[in-house]
């Protein structure tokens, strides 16, 4: 039962916001924004430096929660919030964790409705908060029998 | 470039995207590593139930926040919460909106959604702008 999982968190990851991967991430969206992609740009901009877009977090990496399984397919995506306390630098290192916020179920008409609230979190490297970003995720009973959970 | 810091109570910020096409979410499976086939192959999303591969939520959202993007001079998004209310198939236009619904001293609070060609959200939520 995901009840049991909830306030388990995992081990932080280091990751970095590395260049390339934020060009090809703003290209996806359609965001080729100067203030993303160009140097100069981000040198005379009040960061100092170039940004990553704010749904970015996406791409890194998080580390696993030990026992969570979760299916492959079948998820479907609820919602997406993120806070930022400021925006992610290029270059930078970000220490990234997830903790499963929350488990609850609703009557559906396909059955009862899993809901999984699961936040990340991305620290710089003394530790202070820089985003947050919170998913929920619908587990449908047939996923869910599927997987004797 | 226009300025947000003189935006008032009511009005929005617009766009229209060209229609949806495989290679945008192609591109977008592979820049994000969210691989899952329902948004690139036509046998898995039938497999799963679908008319034909629909767009990545996480693609929609990341679109919508590109209207703000011009402002980073004037602030930045604090927070951007979204429920994906619809599906987005394969040429589909999407509008991307953001009305000015409130402000509060330094915060900006917009009402932002797409809405597809037949006039139905397809993602819908809020957005906060900190000017700084």
């Amino acid at each position: 039962m995901y009840t049991d999982y909830i306030g388990l968190t995992s081990t932080k990851v280091k990751n970095v916001v590395e260049r390339e991967l934020v060009r090809r991430f703003a290209d996806s969206i359609g965001d080729n924004h100067p203030i993303y992609i160009d140097e100069e740009t981000g040198k005379q901009s009040r960061f100092g430096t170039n940004i990553a877009p704010p749904t970015f977090p996406r791409v890194l990496r998080s580390g696993t929660i030990d026992g969570l399984k979760l299916p492959l397919n079948g998820l479907i995506h609820g919602e997406q919030i993120y806070h930022y306390e400021r925006p992610l630098l290029i270059g930078e290192e970000v220490y990234c964790y997830s903790k499963i916020e929350d488990y609850y179920e609703k009557e559906g008409s396909t059955g009862k409705m899993g809901f999984l609230k699961m936040r990340r979190y991305g620290e710089d490297s003394n530790g202070h908060l820089i985003f947050t970003e919170e998913s929920i995720t619908i587990i449908t009973e047939t996923v869910r029998r599927s997987l004797n959970v | 470039m226009t300025v947000l810091k003189e935006i008032s109570i009511g009005e929005s910020l617009e766009t229209i995207l060209k229609p949806v096409s495989r290679m945008d979410l192609i591109k977008y499976s592979g820049s994000s590593g969210d691989f899952n086939p329902i948004h690139t192959i036509d046998e898995e999303a039938k497999k799963a139930g679908l008319p034909g591969i629909i767009a990545h939520g996480m693609w929609t959202m990341g679109n919508l926040s590109k209207l703000f993007t011009p402002y980073y001079e004037d602030g930045y998004i604090t927070d951007y919460n979204i429920r994906f209310s619809g599906m987005v198939f394969l040429n589909d236009v999407l509008t991307l909106k953001a009305e000015l619904v409130e402000k509060i001293d330094q915060s900006l609070l917009f009402d932002v959604k797409a809405v597809n060609q037949h006039e139905k959200d397809v993602v819908k939520g809020k957005i906060k702008f900190e000017l700084c």
